[in-house]
């Protein structure tokens, strides 16, 4: 879609360490927020294609682990890998650059802005065209892949509106649209489909089921059905641990998941 | 407050069909013809000291405006990263104290006096950015009042307590640009330049992300900026912009003294742009003009009312005062609300734009 993508290193780099290497590899990652621990030595392998359903109740540390891969807050200890380069030490726009993307689970948009410019934003976001004092021309490229991206979120109804008079569901469609900016090798996805209605959340599972088959990404979901549809592993968190990985047959069978999540009161 | 502006046009829709001509709205024309033929209509006192003084004041405080309105930061070393253009050109140029100034040809000491500013504008960003709020103001304070106590106890390039006379404009195209219409054409264009490149930079990527960086750090680093290279990039934009002003200010008074930067020119910039407003280019300019009005003509007011003549701060203390407490927006938030309310609907009270 876009040739200068590559942020940091060099494409040779980018692809030699993808042949070998896992998207996503975590190596006894803790968080503490002062005595508390909301990440507990966490080990996670991610192969560059795999689709994660991540599971948990509320306050297991799931957008906690979020923040960590994505630079957000620094993990206290332990070691992140993308695509085999170590990027623990790195600043969230390297992470980003290296193409590594992210949603917010409560959205994190410009809502003065049109939903157009929220994409073009995150498209010169990846781009070497951060600090033009040029405006964007009729053919602009990065101005084309964001009318593109428009489309693949079904908005194009809603693309010259002012964020804040999207409906919820259009914002959490833009939210996707703008992890999907530039040539992104993995997404982590907080809770897309939480507070969304039954046609919007079918429109979800459509997109996401859409995107294509290289694209790995995890998802932090609630909803067991939407879990099992775009997801073809999953892995239970409580308490800051993850406690259990396995198909999505497995987790649901499992009767320790079952007492803990899938029959508990919160959720 | 409302991110962007909600009334600006989206990037990406140029009104089809008009050419971009067509689409510059009716008051720029009057505005700008009206400063055009300016000349014609006033007199020598009002060009060069009332107009002239305004648009150098503007043009410094339009840094300002650009760091504060767009990026959220409020520097108070515009005056100083000014009074270093100032200096750079009377040590690098021609001045009276010939034993410190090199003389060289101002199309070498002009480009070296901006490099110089922008670079001391650079390195005062990049340290203010690692700082918010009312500590950026602290720190910039303290940068600029380590500029006057340098450059006023420095004899051996700034020439301590008594600076540099008989700093001129060069004599391009054989015009005296130190008479008083060509001095207001001459800050007039740096002035109108000035403002429309704030104006299509705010639209622009670069701005964009600026104000995107304002409104929201954490989602623009995770869109891939880093956010504090913006920072420092647009501390040197508006160092750019104080550096022209500078040099214009050091023109106008054929001299430049510690003075000149000192911490109450500092402050005085900060109150231009926060009177004339800080959310749009235009603001800064309005500021300037009734600052301008209020120094030059407050004393002999107050004179003749039979009040002592310095109280005239006084007055521009109250001006800044009003402006805080109704209208954060500056003059021009008034002028926005005054629309808004003309276009309220008079029964459910709602206007007709944005929030
Ligand atoms: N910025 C923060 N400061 C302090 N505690 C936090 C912060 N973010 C999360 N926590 C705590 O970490 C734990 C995990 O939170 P979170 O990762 O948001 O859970 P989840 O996304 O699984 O619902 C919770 O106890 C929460 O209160
Ligand atoms: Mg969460």
């Amino acid at each position: 879609m876009n040739a200068d993508l590559n942020g940091g290193s060099t494409i040779s780099e980018r692809l030699g360490a993808t042949g070998t290497a896992n998207a996503l590899e975590l190596k006894g990652v803790s968080k503490f927020f002062g005595a508390l621990a909301a990440l507990t030595d966490i080990d996670i392998t991610v192969r560059p294609s795999e689709r994660r359903a991540v599971l948990g109740s509320n306050g297991a540390g799931k957008t906690t682990l979020f923040n960590c891969v994505a630079g957000d807050f620094p993990s206290t200890t332990g070691t992140i890998r993308f695509f085999g380069e170590d990027i623990t030490q790195f600043p969230p726009h390297e992470r980003i650059r290296r193409g590594l993307r992210r949603t917010y689970q409560i959205s994190l948009l410009f809502t003065g802005l049109t939903v157009l410019d929220n994409i073009f934003l995150a498209c010169v976001g990846v781009s070497r065209s951060r600090f033009s004092f040029l405006r964007p021309g009729r053919d602009d490229a990065l101005m084309a892949s964001a009318e593109n991206l428009v489309r693949v979120v079904h908005l194009e109804d809603a693309k010259d509106d002012q964020v804040a008079t999207l409906s919820y569901g259009q914002q959490r469609q833009l939210e996707i649209a703008i992890a999907l900016a530039g040539a992104p090798r993995f997404i982590l996805f907080d809770e897309p489909a939480a507070g969304l209605s039954p046609t919007e959340r079918s429109e979800l599972i459509e997109i996401l089921v859409g995107l294509p088959a290289h694209m790995g990404f995890i998802i932090i979901e609630h909803d067991m059905d939407v879990a099992l549809r775009v997801a073809e592993s999953v892995s239970m968190m409580h308490n800051g641990r993850i406690f259990k990985e396995g198909s999505p047959a497995e987790i649901e069978d499992d009767p320790e998941v079952q007492a803990l999540y899938l029959g508990g009161a919160d959720g | 407050m409302s991110v962007f502006g909600p009334t600006e046009a989206s990037l990406a829709t140029p009104s089809e069909g008009q050419s971009w001509l067509e689409r510059i709205p009716v008051a720029y024309w009057i505005v700008g013809l009206i400063l055009l033929i300016m000349p014609a209509i006033a007199g020598d006192f009002m060009l060069f000291q009332i107009f002239g003084w305004t648009f150098i004041l503007g043009l410094i405080a339009l840094g300002l405006m650009f760091l504060g309105g767009y990026g959220g930061m409020v520097s108070l070393a515009q005056m100083s990263i000014a009074g270093v253009g100032g200096y750079m050109v009377a040590i690098f140029g021609v001045s009276a104290i010939d034993t410190i100034s090199l003389g060289w040809p101002w199309y070498v000491a002009i480009p070296i006096a901006l490099v110089i500013a922008m670079l001391f504008g650079t390195l005062t960003g990049w340290l203010a950015v690692r700082t918010e709020g009312i500590y950026t103001i602290m720190i910039t304070l303290a940068i600029a009042a380590a500029f006057f106590y340098f450059a006023r106890q420095n004899y051996v390039m700034f020439n301590g307590f008594s600076g540099f006379n008989g700093v001129l404009p060069p004599m391009l195209f054989g015009v005296d640009w130190r008479g008083p219409a060509a001095f207001y054409y001459l800050t007039l264009f740096w002035a109108a330049l000035g403002y429309l490149v704030v104006l299509y930079v705010s639209r622009a990527p670069f701005g964009l992300a600026l104000q995107g960086v304002r409104d929201n750090p954490r989602r623009m680093s995770a869109l891939g900026y880093n956010v504090t290279a913006h920072r420092v990039a647009a501390y040197t934009f508006a160092s750019l912009l104080a550096a022209i002003g500078g040099i214009l200010l050091t023109w106008q008074s054929a001299q430049i003294s510690p003075g000149t930067a000192g911490i109450g020119p500092a402050i005085d910039i900060l109150v231009i742009a926060v009177i004339g407003g800080m959310r749009h280019p235009v603001g800064p300019f309005i500021g300037a003009f009734i600052y301008v009005i209020l120094k030059t003509y407050a004393i002999d007011a107050l004179v003749t009312l039979g009040l002592a003549g310095e109280r005239f701060q006084l007055l521009i203390g109250i001006a800044f005062l009003a402006i805080v407490f109704w209208s954060p927006d500056g003059i021009i938030g008034l002028w926005d609300r005054l629309r808004e309310d003309r276009k309220r609907d008079p029964l459910t009270g709602r206007g007709g734009e944005g929030p």
